[in-house]
């Protein structure tokens, strides 16, 4: 599907060329949240409000420390925050597909169980098929029955990535999913998710501390401050797509990582 | 990492070790009894066990009294690992609960089963129903212990994991609790099964009418040692066999650990 020869034509197919929705999918207002410890309590994050579009492609850029990974938990409803709420403008409850740093596998599932596990605990009759179809969309066909154990930090992260997506999910968060895999593996999976996230069309926000990788995949980038997080820049990234290795040595990409680059501290 | 056909060297080498060790207890058991001259009835030949074997094996009376304990051992294991493991998993998942019970808990612990054994021959009877709780209760500890050790190890992301997408408490049971915890609670179910028989043993020791502790303490009455030491063996039998059901149960489940 991705064969550069079908390119031009697939794109049209799958709708890519379409303008992004104008429909907001999720609004996020006036977020705060405060961990309360036994003696002091830490600001993780303060004041976040954001909307984002339906099939918009989104980053969060930050420092360690910054709050990513606590706004991400707050968006798949796994904590509450203590101030402000997330409002979603489809499905109730939304349907969220997460992926990890680490790649999160169940070591007792083979790799096609790992990746059928959404669609089991919603009781698909046809889990199976749909997880064969993932696996060759990942580029794991030969490694259905190998265990977590057996695979590469790419190849389980490419089960972590087909895990999120096989239930076909309203949301697709992204918490730093490379962050642990070697530089040359992490950028041939940015292209990879690239042309999933192309071929499928979901929202998705994704936390990251690389300027490159945000700027490689995001339609839009938010840069977060230092603990307590706030927003300090929402970006539009308007370069072309899809997007090739080499568009990071333009001078379009340059001065938007730069940008990028002056707003962290 | 060794080739295969030294692997198999390997492992048919330990084998034949463990074999080996066996045989050579029997000579030497031989040997002892010539040498020592001691009578019958304080330390009988092997051949005279054997003999006593074969006869209480065709009169029926040792499948018979097998049996039986086999039956007791069994039904005070599952009952005591059932009761361990949901007793574990609540303790496991609730603070409160633990800080209730784990004084009743550890005070039950130092208690010695013998003691109490004839208590609850006296109050449940000298049938089967009171050895099968003393296996229970001997069992019940070291099940309850690897349950709540083998519940919070769970790792949290996939607590993340399952709770991102939307599992109930169920799901999160059947798909993540019970097989991530299932390594340690077999090592429990391991411990227990041993720790059943000597429950079973104890508890016809103290009074019964049939069971291989029965037939332990007739072949003492009677200065019928060839018969205790019967009793013995089958003990050991039937350790092991419950201990290779377990080893099998760990390689049906957990073929992802090795």
């Amino acid at each position: 599907m991705f064969d550069s020869r079908f390119t031009g034509f697939g794109i049209r197919e799958l709708g890519i060329g379409k303008p992004m929705s104008k429909k907001t999918a999720l609004s996020v207002k006036d977020l705060s949240v405060v961990f309360d410890d036994e003696n002091n309590s830490i600001h993780a994050l303060e004041n976040i409000s954001f909307n984002i579009r339906a099939r918009e492609f989104v980053c969060f850029l930050g420092p360690s420390g910054s709050g990513k990974t606590t706004l991400l938990r707050l968006i798949a409803n796994l904590i509450k925050p203590t101030t402000g709420e997330v409002n979603f403008m489809f499905g109730h409850p939304p349907k969220i597909g997460m992926v990890f740093q680490q790649p999160n596998l169940m070591p007792w599932r083979s790799v096609l169980d790992n990746i059928k596990l959404p669609l089991e605990l919603e009781n698909d009759v046809h889990a199976h098929e749909k997880a064969l179809d993932m696996i060759r969309l990942v580029g794991l066909t030969g490694f259905e029955d190998s265990l977590p154990r057996d695979l590469s930090g790419g190849m389980a992260q490419r089960v972590g990535l087909a895990r999120g997506l096989i239930h076909d999910p309203d949301l697709l968060l992204l918490d730093e999913p490379f962050a642990s895999l070697d530089a040359l593996t992490r950028e041939r999976m940015w292209t990879e998710l690239s042309n999933i996230w192309q071929a499928k069309q979901k929202t998705v926000i994704m936390v990251t501390h690389s300027i490159n990788e945000s700027l490689f995949l995001a339609d839009r980038v938010f840069v977060l401050t230092q603990r307590p997080g706030k927003i300090k820049l929402d970006m539009p990234v308007d370069l072309p797509r899809p997007r090739k290795d080499d568009i990071r040595y333009t001078s379009q990409f340059g001065k938007l990582a730069k940008k990028l680059r002056s707003a962290i501290e | 990492m060794p080739r295969p056909y030294e692997k198999i060297m390997k492992t048919s080498l330990s084998r034949l070790l463990g074999i080996l060790s066996i045989l050579l207890f029997i000579p030497l058991w031989e040997l002892i009894v010539r040498a020592s001259n001691l009578p019958k009835f304080i330390l009988p030949s092997p051949m005279d066990v054997w003999t006593r074997f074969l006869k209480s094996l065709n009169d029926g009376s040792l499948l018979y009294h097998t049996s039986i304990t086999f039956f007791e051992v069994l039904l005070g294991l599952l009952a005591g690992t059932l009761f361990a493991t949901i007793v574990g998993y609540m303790l496991a998942k609730s603070k409160t609960l633990e800080k209730i019970l784990s004084p009743y808990l550890v005070a039950s612990q130092a208690i010695p089963v013998v003691a109490i054994a004839p208590l609850l021959v006296i109050w449940l009877g000298d049938g089967i129903l009171s050895k099968v709780v003393i296996c229970a209760l001997i069992v019940f500890f070291p099940v309850l212990i690897n349950t709540i050790v083998g519940v919070r190890a769970v790792s949290s992301p996939l607590y993340d994991l399952m709770n991102s997408l939307g599992a109930n408490r169920l799901q999160i049971l059947l798909k993540l609790e019970i097989p991530a915890s299932l390594p340690v609670l077999l090592g429990g179910l391991r411990i227990g099964a041993t720790l059943s028989v000597i429950g079973a043993i104890v508890g016809e020791l103290v009074s019964a009418d049939r069971g291989l502790g029965f037939l332990l303490q007739l072949g003492d009455f009677q200065y019928d040692t060839s018969m205790v030491f019967v009793a013995v063996f089958m003990l050991i039998a039937l350790a092991l066999l419950l201990y290779g059901m377990v080893t099998l149960l760990e390689r049906r489940f957990l073929r992802w650990m090795k």
